[in-house]
């Protein structure tokens, strides 16, 4: 075979890298790969054509068409990345959404927990921290729980205390009522539980009554302790650690007050400083005003003994407070009816969303 | 109770200000309403001199006046009174003055072309009385320039205290300054009552019928009195404390109500026939009482009776016919004691309110009982003159003396507060208790007027209010040693994480009436008499709710009502089957209206949202359901859902054979008892889960959780499209699938579902996909198939479904 003389490997080289570079697309940059690189390719002819050299001329045109071979690949594949990324540039520019459209609504922030739920939240939180359980029962109570077994004689004036909401009188005479207070839960607690006894009763009450600061039905938190050597001093310090927890101040000073309920004795009503003087807030802590919050006492050795506690062993204190009316004033509501409307408007606004969960940890607002 | 700062001078020496005493007896446990000075906001006013008073020129009734001020130059000021004149002595305002009757300051105006520089007041300007016929006129020795209020002695701030149950001896001015003093705040005026010696027997004789409620009756007469207005003092004071006088007779009977907490009745001997007798009132008597008011009165209710009949209703208030009037001569003066329950009663029943039923209901000093009607007899002889006869005495004043063994240290023991025995043991006697003994256990006799005082406990009560709540130390009180576990149980736990589950999903919770009108109540499974509100505030809060979907639909539709159609609410709280406790139990409900989705409601850009279904309410109920632990894969859904539901198109949740719950569309006709249908194209869908009823979990014996298996094998998925009648569950068709191999298969999912053309009228398609997980090895083909194979036959078996051609 003659040889051949080898054609000009730097024109074929220029040739293919300008026709690389100016490829538009894939195909057409396939199209110069087989045309070099190919069976039948420019390039692969070259190659092959060495089988048929001596060793001396192969010795030189092996490595430059060699080389050649391996450049040529070489840009054959950058430059189908840079196809690649610039056609994947083209579709995206077609793929265009207005990022400004609104989404729809996510439920979580749309959901709401009334604002009593919270707080009931928040107690719980404080007063498990002390060592609290809570405690509930059932709103239709007798008679003896709600009364008898809380020291309120029959026909005594206190029982006018509450306006209380009766059920038909039974064929036995005796008839049910709504709870006036959560004290019967104490009275159940006592009963069916030895002490030492630590535990909150939240829960709806109701009484007879209906203006613009008392509604028919309202929520109470009560608290009992029942303990060999719980004292009123105690339950000073229990109040005032729950008042900065709830309240989120440092400090919050109180003024007890001697007072009267049947359940308790002696009995106190609580009032906290704090400031009125800014319309439609109350700021704790700090001020010249009083607030009443709570009414407390030592459990009355009537009550304990009804509940089958020997007062010379046990005593113990308890306290009750309004949970509508600490959360109008720890958030501000204006209006104790407005709690008991459902205005999706009102609810919204009071509301809570459901993962703003209270935590000590977290300051139970934030 | 009300009294004013210088009655209570009269009781309580010493010197102090309005501030301590308002301080004093918060302090003490007589906490203060309110302080009224009438003379703070009369300041302004002063007593002027009519230089002149001369026609208008430009209106009849109006005189242009030169006044006097005791300032310098005369003041012009144009007067509309009739009764203007010179010469005469009035009450000057001048301009920048605060007119409390007419809720006006003063300017300087110019009337009918007259300047005039101030006012000449009426009393009701003043707010002093009703008065405005004229301004005051003022006698002549009324200084000029002075202040008027201090002149009259107006400058006496009214105090009001709310006197808790217990405490009837606050009940009285006397009472209240002997708290006082034992405080420390002044010195306690002893009354000296001197009694009265009678001159002649009683001609009036009283007997107690043996069931009357009356322990004591005491009587006299003062005849020969001459009656009429009471002197300027005593019609002042109790003007001060809002009561309006009447005569001097009764005014003393208030006095004495007043400053001694001891209610007297009197009579007109006159009007009474015969003696007097206290027994049970006769079912069918009457009494016209002296508000003016006739009551009807029963055999549970005690009144005084002469011949003619009931003269005075025991305790609460007196008749009509025998009261005392400007013509008595011969005055019949009561002092009683009465059981205090039986007053409570009869007020109650009666709807009678009044100074005396308020105090004997909660008792009254029995001791007093004679020494008051001393005072009574004394006031009445001063005032009206007269002859007192001797007292006559029914029944037997009690003997209340008790004693109770009071160990001193049981009060640092209950309150932490250290005081000292000496100081204790003064405290009791400072308050009119005796006290045997000073240290150790001391032996305490509580005075007659504490009848509140029952045992040791009360005791240390009266130390630690006299000496000071402040001294009670605040003591830390740390938590048991026992392990952080949750002080919440199961369903406390359900309760506050279903709420939040909930609220997630877009409901907002509502907090609604626990009562609904009887209608809804009937609509909605309960309204048995049983739960009907004795006493209802309202005729449509009248029965215990049986569920809460009445109150929640009809919240949802107030929102409606007010533009936000779109509502999704949510509430759990109690709901009533019975009136046992047991009957009560937690429900957790929600409604969704109109087009509240969970994805989002009402139009959007990316696609209108449609109206909500059953399956909104379905998912609903099952985040529940998750989010309180329930085994939810083990709930049973059937169609028989309460009458409240659409018939078609709601079911009912099972575990075991215990009812969980329900969910679906409401039923039309439920909604139009609620007043909630609307147009019809707003639909209402909604659930109820009792969460008392779900099982509480089994006790986990560790908190490890049980170990995750991966599979090492790629799941394999088959889908089936089954025909099958359209009676039928699809749910059953996914039980049986899934029954087949409970280890293999581990999921089946509905992804179609159809009815139309290319299935039989009757019938439907469902389309089920299968997943199969293999654990030990790759299924083969054959092994796939023949799982395949079973699964239709089963399906074939239990439901009568074909699979689709």
């Amino acid at each position: 075979m003659p040889v051949a003389a080898l054609p000009d490997l730097d024109a074929l080289e220029r040739e293919l890298t300008a026709g690389i570079a100016g490829a538009a697309d894939e195909p057409a940059l396939e199209a110069i790969r087989v045309a070099a690189l190919g069976k039948k390719g420019s390039v692969s002819e070259l190659l092959k054509s060495l089988g048929g050299m001596s060793p001396e001329e192969r010795k030189s045109a092996g490595p430059a068409i060699n080389g050649l071979r391996d450049r040529l690949n070489e840009a054959l594949g950058a430059r189908r990345t840079e196809l690649k990324s610039a056609a994947l540039a083209r579709r995206l520019e077609t793929e265009r959404v207005d990022v400004t459209l609104p989404v729809r609504e996510t439920p979580t922030e749309t959901g709401r927990l009334h604002p009593i739920s919270q707080v009931i939240d928040e107690l719980t939180a404080i007063f498990a921290d002390m060592g609290f359980a809570v405690a509930e029962g059932p709103d239709i109570e007798d008679d003896f729980h709600n009364f008898t077994a809380l020291n309120f004689p029959e026909g005594h004036p206190a029982r006018e205390m509450h306006d209380t909401f009766y059920l038909p009188t039974r064929e036995d005479g005796s008839r049910l009522v709504l709870r006036t207070h959560t004290s019967p839960v104490q009275v159940r607690t006592m009963m069916s539980k030895k002490p030492p006894i630590r535990v909150i009763c939240p829960g709806r009450t109701y009484r007879s009554d209906s203006d613009q600061t008392h509604t028919p039905m309202f929520h109470q938190v009560e608290g009992l302790v029942i303990d060999k050597g719980a004292t009123l001093g105690h339950l000073k310090w229990i109040l005032e650690e729950f008042c900065k927890a709830f309240f989120e101040v440092d400090n919050v000073k109180m003024r007890f007050r001697p007072s009267f309920f049947p359940f308790t004795e002696p009995s106190m009503e609580v009032d906290i400083q704090c400031d009125r003087s800014r319309p439609g807030e109350i700021r704790f802590g700090e001020g010249t005003d009083w607030l009443e919050i709570l009414g407390c006492g030592m459990v009355h050795p009537n009550v304990l003994r009804k509940c089958g506690l020997d007062p010379d062993e046990y005593q113990g204190f308890a306290w009750g407070m309004g949970i509508d009316r600490i959360a109008m004033l720890k958030y501000g509501m204006p209006d104790l009816r407005a709690f008991f409307e459902a205005d999706v408007r009102w609810l919204s606004h009071y509301g809570f969303r459901p993962l703003d969960f209270p935590t000590l940890a977290g300051g139970l607002s934030s | 109770m009300k009294f004013t700062l210088s009655w209570l001078r009269e009781h309580l020496s010493g010197d102090y200000t309005l501030d301590d005493v308002t301080g004093a007896l918060n302090r003490i446990g007589l906490e203060v309403e309110g302080v009224e000075d009438k003379a703070a906001k009369l300041r302004g006013f002063s007593i002027a001199y009519v230089v002149s008073a001369v026609q208008h020129p430009n209106a009849d009734k109006l005189r242009v006046c030169m006044v006097d001020t005791g300032a310098g130059e005369p003041v012009q000021v144009v007067c509309g009174a009739p009764n203007a004149r010179t010469g005469m002595k009035s009450v000057f305002s001048p301009p920048g003055t605060y007119i409390p009757g007419k809720d006006m300051t003063l300017g300087i105006g110019t009337i009918r072309g007259v300047e005039s520089r101030g006012m000449l007041c009426s009393a009701a300007e003043l707010e002093l009385s009703e008065d405005h016929d004229g301004i005051l006129d003022l006698p002549e020795d009324a200084p000029v320039g002075a202040t008027y209020v201090d002149w009259i002695g107006l400058d006496d701030p009214v105090i009001e205290i709310a006197v808790t149950p217990n405490r009837a001896d606050a009940l009285g001015v006397h009472g209240i300054a002997r708290d006082l003093a034992a405080a420390g705040l002044g010195t306690l005026v002893e009354d000296a009552i001197a009694p009265v010696a009678g001159s002649f027997p009683c001609p009036v004789s009283v007997t107690i019928a043996a069931d009357a409620p009356c322990p004591a009756f005491a009587l006299r007469l003062v005849r020969g009195v001459k009656n009429g207005p009471s002197p300027d003092w005593l019609q002042a004071k109790l003007r001060a404390v809002g009561l309006r006088p009447i005569n001097a007779l009764v005014d003393v009977t208030n006095l004495l109500t007043l400053d001694q907490n001891r209610p007297l009745h009197v009579f007109d001997a006159a009007k009474v026939q015969g003696s007097l007798v206290v027994r049970r009132a006769i079912a069918g008597e009457s009494l016209l009482a002296l508000d003016g008011k006739t009551y009807a009165l029963d055999e549970t209710m005690c009144v005084i009776a002469d011949d003619k009949g009931v003269e005075s209703l025991a305790g609460v208030m007196g008749g009509e016919e025998s009261g005392c009037d400007e013509g008595t001569v011969d005055v019949l003066v009561e002092s009683a004691l009465w059981e205090p329950i039986n007053i409570a009663q009869t007020g109650r029943k009666l709807g009678l309110n009044s100074d005396a039923r308020f105090r004997f209901e909660r008792g009254i000093d029995p001791a007093f009982t004679l020494p008051g009607l001393e005072m009574a007899t004394r006031l009445i002889l001063d005032l009206c003159g007269g002859e007192a006869s001797q007292v006559t005495l029914a029944g037997a004043i009690p003997d209340t003396t008790r004693v109770i063994d009071f160990p001193l240290d049981l009060t640092e023991k209950l309150t932490g507060l250290v005081a000292n025995e000496e100081e204790q043991v003064a405290i009791l006697r400072r308050l009119g208790f005796t006290v045997e003994g000073n240290v150790g256990t001391v032996r305490v006799t509580p005075p007659s007027w504490r009848g509140d005082i029952e045992g040791k406990a009360d005791l240390v009560e009266e130390v630690i209010r006299i000496a000071g709540l402040d001294r009670v130390p605040s003591t830390p009180f740390p938590r048991d040693e026992t392990a952080r576990k949750s002080v919440l149980t199961t369903l406390q736990l359900r309760t506050r994480k279903g709420k939040r589950a909930l609220a997630a999903r877009g409901l907002v919770e509502a907090v609604t009436w626990s009562f609904v009108p009887k209608a809804q109540a009937e609509a909605f499974g309960g309204g048995q008499p049983a739960l009907a509100l004795a006493n209802p505030i309202a005729a449509d809060l009248s029965d215990m709710r049986p569920s809460l979907l009445p109150g929640l639909v009809r919240s949802a539709q107030a929102n409606a009502d007010r533009g936000q159609g779109d509502v999704a609410l949510f509430e759990v709280g109690q709901v009533f089957k019975g009136d046992r406790p047991q009957d009560q139990f937690i429900a957790a409900t929600g409604v969704r209206r109109a087009t509240a989705k969970p994805t989002g409601a009402g139009r959007h850009w990316s696609g209108k949202a449609g109206v909500v279904d059953a399956f909104d309410a379905k998912a609903d109920a099952l985040a529940l359901l998750a989010a309180c632990g329930a085994p939810v894969a083990n709930l049973q859904i059937s169609t028989d859902a309460p009458a409240w539901f659409h018939p078609g198109r709601s079911g009912t949740f099972r575990l075991g054979p215990n009812v969980i719950g329900h969910f679906g569309e409401l039923h039309p006709a439920a909604l139009e008892t609620l007043d909630a249908a609307g147009d019809g194209k707003s639909p209402l869908v909604g659930f109820e889960i009792l969460l008392d009823r779900i099982p509480e979990p089994k006790a986990k014996p560790t908190r490890v959780k049980p170990l995750l298996e991966l599979s090492a094998f790629q799941p394999v998925e088959r889908d089936f499209a089954f025909v099958v009648a359209r009676g039928v569950s699809a749910g059953d068709l996914v039980k049986a699938a899934a029954g087949v191999d409970r280890k293999l298969i581990t999921g089946v999912n509905v992804f179609d579902l159809y009815e139309g053309p290319g299935v039989d009228a009757d019938k439907k398609s469902v389309a089920l996909s299968v997943t199969l997980q293999p654990r030990e090895k790759t299924l083969t083909d054959a092994e796939i198939d023949a799982v395949a194979g079973r699964i239709v036959a089963e399906v074939t078996k239990k439901t009568g479904a074909t699979l689709r051609g």
